[in-house]
């Protein structure tokens, strides 16, 4: 009896949640898997004349009765099975294949594989998650330890001067940099005096551009890990630290050897929180004009999605590729914290 | 194009008196009800339709004029009811509304309500009008008067010409970037391509099929003179679109620019330049290259659609909108220099010299067919490879073609 009345408890406290992650969550995630599996419809296209201001000319158009009775038919498309994973836009199962048969050097297969897009967006976005995630904790690390050594006065405009860069939206954050590392803004111009060259233009060069969106990343998510350290460090033990004192120990020495592993657990769930986001790298792609030189997953998804042409099929084999990419790039932690747990 | 050239004559009888004599005709707008809700593209000619629309009295109407424009306009226009009740869309962008099959035919309300649209502004497909047209627009060349004399230099006719010329305004130290250009990845670059494409007298596809042939003879000379022209443009073209091309214009950085009819109105007037910019801003025609003697730009035509998902009273007042948007009412001193007008009572300004020798040049119009945006999507995602000096221009057309092939299959025009 109390445990009908304690499951009846815990059901209606669960229930909305639940609700709310089957709408929002499971049945959309349900759905981009089933659309990824199919492509449209073969267009019926009929010839026809067009009209204008420059005349009239014969071209083609699709014949929408034909192509709708279709649809009426399979409203999802025609089922294609893994076509849309394993083509061009994605897998390019067979375009490897062809450039391990015929590169004559790991460089020469590496090249063609950078060629293909798919290879190019999740190149740059491991590259950026890499690298992003352990600087932006590091110099997040650093900039808390830094306040809260400050004067008790300072802490309260730094803390809001830290915080400023999270605080701006990242279009607006990313473009104001975008102008400044223009070859005529005021970061380009010096980079061009520093480097004694004229011709140098960031905008013009692809790893040039890789790193400014990686310091732009470390630069905008830096102020998130400093707040969680910040707060953090308010709960170090006094204690241990003046014990350490005593026993001698340098400055270096107790940040290594106290602070750093108290805040351990903070570090997994700032790492866990940022391999998300960064893995997830859009915005500074948009205002940076960076499609020349680095597309990421989600930028690519957007592509697809957008303009004249939508390709909603590749976009969801695309959806779902990254979804099998976060949940890889996050066993080995979660793994590590479902331990933690069981030990504890 | 002979229409056009009609309208030419036309226009050149109609004096000015009697347009405003038309304006004050027409003097105001009203309607019964129903709703107008625009989604566009934003430059001065489409604010002037669209402001003009959003007047008339006893209709809910608001407008959303954005570069992003064809990134919204399928999806606002696919729901039922459509959010929005018209797209203001070029011959490229009304393809994919007809593809989705989101515009309806306008013959009815055109019987009703468009007795006094002159029939060169109907749009017809297969028969049914889908658009009314109110202005062309083309892409020519723009060049600084001052520089040219100063070099000692002739306006060139050519791109060959413009190569020459940009050698020699570097050369004697005037400009180190003279050339200029809207050939940012993504559209803007592919739209480049197409240019220089048609210009060698090149064919997209197979002939009747949605194959691909772009990778060939022609393909290769077009890449080659877009990268030797790069060679004359700031460094970070590959990010500069048309609002930026323009901003590097009026900053005075350029003396030779490939640019917009519809955008050379802002150039000339005197905000955000030097007088030295510009007064010295001169508008020429369609430029050549190679010997194929067709011009390397297109010709465009902006215009309007009516969505299917409406009620037929908010497509009357819609209809009934947009055609006051785009009468004789709107055009005045300050509105006739902002694009070519296929409205009647139109007279060429200075500004608008590019688009109408672009017509009588004998450019082509930019295709009409449904994959062709699937082909532009691709040459923009593929070519700045190549114009990065990443692989070489049979691999980048290659790419286009590998890519164009996948999207394509996808979308069900061609099959395996």
């Amino acid at each position: 009896m109390v445990c009908a009345v304690k499951h009846g408890t815990f059901f209606s406290f669960v229930f909305p949640s639940l609700l709310a992650m089957t709408l929002f969550i499971a049945l959309p995630v349900a759905s981009v898997v089933v659309q990824s599996f199919h492509a449209q419809h073969d267009q019926v296209i009929i010839e026809v004349e067009n009209c204008g201001p420059f005349g009239c000319e014969t071209t083609t158009k699709i014949d929408q009765e034909a192509t709708e009775a279709l649809r009426q038919d399979q409203p999802l498309g025609k089922f294609v099975g893994l076509e849309n994973y394993t083509n061009r836009g994605h897998l390019a199962t067979s375009e490897i294949g062809e450039a391990w048969r015929t590169s004559e050097s790991m460089g020469d297969f590496l090249g063609e594989l950078m060629n293909l897009p798919f290879y190019r967006a999740i190149a740059f976005t491991l590259t950026f998650t890499a690298i992003v995630t352990p600087l932006t904790i590091m110099l997040g690390f650093a900039i808390a330890v830094a306040v809260n050594a400050s004067a008790r006065m300072l802490r309260g405009p730094l803390i809001f001067v830290s915080l400023l860069p999270f605080i701006i939206n990242p279009l607006v954050g990313s473009l104001v940099l975008f102008w400044m590392i223009d070859a005529r803004g005021i970061l380009g111009h010096a980079l061009q005096f520093l480097a004694d060259d004229p011709e140098l233009s960031v905008k013009a060069s692809t790893p040039l551009m890789w790193i400014m969106l990686m310091v732009y990343g470390i630069w905008h998510a830096a102020p998130f890990a400093f707040v969680v350290f910040y707060a953090g460090l308010q709960t170090v033990n006094q204690d241990t630290l003046e014990a350490a004192m005593i026993d001698g120990a340098t400055r270096w020495q107790r940040v290594r050897y106290v602070t750093i592993p108290h805040l351990m657990p903070l570090v997994t769930f700032v790492a866990l929180i940022q391999l998300m986001d960064n893995f997830r790298v859009f915005e500074p792609l948009v205002s940076f004009s960076a499609a020349a030189h680095a597309n990421s997953l989600s930028y690519y998804i957007y592509t697809d999605l957008g303009g004249e042409t939508r390709l909603l099929n590749s976009a969801a084999a695309t959806s779902v590729l990254t979804i099998i990419g976060v949940a890889i790039l996050l066993a080995p932690v979660l793994v590590r914290t479902w331990r933690d747990h069981k030990r504890a | 194009m002979t229409k056009i050239a009609r309208l030419l004559g036309a226009t050149a009888l109609i004096t000015a008196a009697a347009t405003t004599a038309f304006a004050e005709a027409h003097g105001g707008c009203k309607i019964d009800g129903g709703r107008l809700s625009i989604i566009g593209n934003e430059f001065p000619a489409i604010h002037t339709v669209a402001n003009a629309a959003t007047s008339c009295e006893g209709i809910e109407a608001e407008a959303n004029l954005t570069a992003d424009h064809q990134k919204l306009h399928v999806a606002g226009m696919t729901g039922n009811p459509a959010e929005y009740t018209t797209a203001i869309v070029a011959n490229s962008s009304i393809v994919s509304l007809i593809n989705e099959d989101v515009i309806r035919p306008l013959d009815d309300l055109v019987a009703e309500y468009g007795q006094d649209i002159p029939k060169h502004q109907l749009i017809s497909v297969d028969g049914q009008v889908m658009a009314v047209a109110f202005m062309a627009n083309a892409q020519s060349l723009v060049y600084r008067e001052d520089i040219l004399e100063q070099a000692g230099l002739d306006v060139p006719t050519t791109y060959e010409e413009v190569l020459a010329a940009a050698e020699k305004i570097r050369s004697d130290g005037i400009l180190e970037y003279p050339v200029g250009g809207p050939y940012a990845a993504g559209w803007n670059l592919a739209q480049e391509f197409v240019n220089m494409y048609l210009g060698h007298g090149g064919e997209f596809f197979e002939p009747g099929s949605a194959k691909v042939a772009i990778n060939n003879e022609k393909g290769v000379a077009a890449l080659t003179m877009m990268k030797a022209l790069s060679e004359y443009m700031n460094p970070d073209f590959l990010t500069h679109d048309s609002n930026a091309t323009s901003a590097e214009w009026e900053a005075g950085n350029v003396a030779l620019m490939h640019m917009w009819g519809s955008r050379t109105g802002v150039l000339m007037d005197d905000e955000g330049a030097e007088p030295v910019v510009y007064e010295n801003t001169r508008i020429r025609g369609p430029l050549m290259v190679g010997d194929s003697g067709v011009p390397a730009n297109t010709l465009w035509w902006d215009g309007w659609t009516v969505a299917k998902n409406i009620s037929d009273e908010d497509a009357a007042a819609t209809f009934q909108a947009m055609a006051y948007g785009s009468s004789p009412a709107i055009l005045n001193d300050e509105t006739m220099s902002q694009a070519v007008w296929l409205i009647d009572g139109f007279e060429a300004q200075p500004v608008n010299e590019g688009v109408l020798a672009s017509v009588q040049a004998g450019s082509k119009p930019y295709p009409m067919v449904p994959y062709q945006g699937l082909l532009h999507t691709a040459l923009g995602a593929e070519l700045a490879d190549f114009m990065n000096g990443a692989e070489s221009a049979e691999q980048a057309l290659a790419d286009v073609e590998a890519a164009y092939t996948a999207a394509a299959t996808e979308k069900g025009f061609l099959s395996e």
